[in-house]
């Protein structure tokens, strides 16, 4: 199969960015500067970061939508307002998890942002749910852009006047060069930040106007590790089809309403999970000294039975430390309970600590 | 001192005496990027050409550090383990990874010159 690109391949290139490939497409891992670079200006300045690999699902319909959605996601979609955004995660009868996802009720119906290597896979199993009585738009002609860091506002708002009014977990539509742009204040580093919905052929213009106000391109690779330090999961490593949300240490994430009656697809096992606890558990884990224990990692407690194993791991440049996640079994899940690592054939030593490792400053309201 | 000469495993070595010094290449640091950790063999330890002889990562992936000749442990960089990022700043000067009291001086000739390596990583990094 072809390997993809997005509408800023060219802008890539010219800021000297290395590439992998992600889910199908040449994504920019990194530019000249380096990882640790890029996630430093992140916290300090403002990070503009090519997502537009990522789906941007349309799906039309009124409440009767809303209704067939509640059967699907554990969330009081009823009461969720217009242009109100909710994470949430689609499952199996098993509450395995499909695909995280950020919802979004927008006038027309929902906007859903899913991840790259199952949008196609999340849109048949939506399509086969909910029939053909609703218009659904896996949309390719639209890039996504986050932005992210303390400047952020700043730049955005000079552009797109008025982003500095939202408060973070909602969008709206703004205007700029004819042409309607959706803006989420969301994103995936644990700072203040927005995404972008644009049409493909204004992406590119739209991010050099953003790099002359002062942000700079950031890639895939400062991206991982801004999102470990804020103790954010990623699909395919904290969550799989195995994992549930209870599991993933994501109860937060179920909307308590629909706790009582469930009626959405996996809600007996939640419901059961949420009163039993599950057997093992998402924790944040810190390594002593310098090691890293990267995804596969061994856990084990100190009479060399295995508890579990990390799921990502890596050096947070702004906590100046490895940091791993990982799940453990749930008597070991507490914090500061002391494990060991297996690492190139050698235990060593670690502590099950609190997320995020690096405090979020996300703007809670404006308004 | 020797001239240097470089590995296929972008290993750099210099000699004086018997005594090599061996470190990771800027080539190599540039594939990397920001190295954040490194182990290195202990201090009295035999080590055998083409062997892993420590370990380093970068933010992305861990990767073996190998030997280019054969020989005993006899000093270690300590300054790379507690500062890993002096690695990416000078490779191929006070960021040496470990020296060796080498066994077999003639495991050198297998090794490239500067052009003949610079060819070389030209050629694999593509």
């Amino acid at each position: 199969m072809e390997i993809k690109k997005t509408s800023l391949n060219k802008l890539h290139q010219s800021n000297n960015a290395k590439f992998v490939e992600f889910a199908g497409y040449e994504m920019p891992i990194q530019y000249s500067k380096g990882i640790i670079e890029e996630h430093k200006f992140t916290r300090s300045n403002s990070g503009i970061f090519d997502v537009s690999h990522m789906g941007q699902l349309f799906i039309y319909g009124d409440e009767s939508l809303t209704e067939e959605l509640e059967k699907i996601f554990p969330l009081d979609l009823k009461n969720l307002k217009q242009n109100c955004s909710k994470y949430s995660f689609l499952m199996n009868e098993d509450a395995g998890i499909y695909d995280d996802l950020i919802i979004t009720k927008i006038k027309e119906g929902y906007l859903i942002i899913l991840n790259a290597a199952c949008k196609d896979q999340d849109f048949e199993i939506l399509s086969n749910l909910l029939g053909p009585k609703f218009k659904m738009n896996l949309d390719n002609n639209r890039s996504l852009i986050a932005i992210q860091g303390p400047k952020s506002v700043e730049i955005l708002n000079s552009i797109l006047n008025g982003v500095d009014q939202l408060n973070f977990m909602t969008g709206n539509w703004f205007d700029s060069d004819n042409q309607k742009l959706f803006v989420t204040r969301s994103g995936y580093t644990g700072e203040d930040g927005f995404e972008i919905s644009i049409s493909n052929d204004k992406a590119e213009k739209f991010v050099e106007n953003l790099i002359e106000k002062g942000a700079q391109l950031i890639g895939l690779g400062a991206r991982d590790t801004l999102r470990m330090e804020a103790g954010l999961c990623l699909y395919g490593h904290e969550l799989d089809i195995n994992k549930t949300p209870v599991e993933a240490n994501l109860r937060w994430a179920i909307s308590k309403s629909r706790l009582s009656n469930g009626g959405f697809i996996g809600s007996k096992k939640i419901m059961n999970q949420m009163q039993d606890g599950a057997s093992q558990i998402r924790v944040g884990i810190k390594p002593e000294g310098r090691l890293i224990a990267r995804e596969k990692t061994k856990i084990f407690d100190d009479t060399d039975k295995q508890i579990g194993e990390i799921t990502s791991g890596t050096f947070g440049p702004s906590v100046n430390g490895p940091i791993a996640m990982g799940y453990v079994d749930k008597e070991f899940s507490k914090v500061d309970t002391k494990i060991l690592l297996e690492v190139r054939g050698k235990k060593h030593p670690a502590n099950v600590c609190a997320l995020p490792f690096y405090k979020k400053n996300y703007v809670k309201g404006v308004n | 001192m020797s001239e240097v000469k470089f590995s296929k495993e972008h290993e750099w070595i210099t000699l004086e005496g018997d005594v090599a010094t061996i470190g990771i290449t800027k080539h190599a640091t540039e594939m990397l990027g920001d190295i954040v950790f490194a182990e290195l063999p202990e201090k009295g330890s035999n080590v055998e050409k083409d062997g892993t002889a420590g370990v380093v990562e970068s933010t992305k992936a861990a990767s073996d550090v190998y030997t280019p000749v054969s020989g005993e442990v006899v000093d270690t960089n300590q300054s790379i383990v507690d500062d890993p990022a002096i690695i990416n700043e000078d490779p191929e000067g006070g960021a040496w990874f470990f020296k060796l009291k080498i066994k077999d001086i003639s495991e050198l000739d297998t090794l490239m010159n500067k052009e003949e390596y610079d060819k070389f990583a030209k050629e694999t990094s593509n």
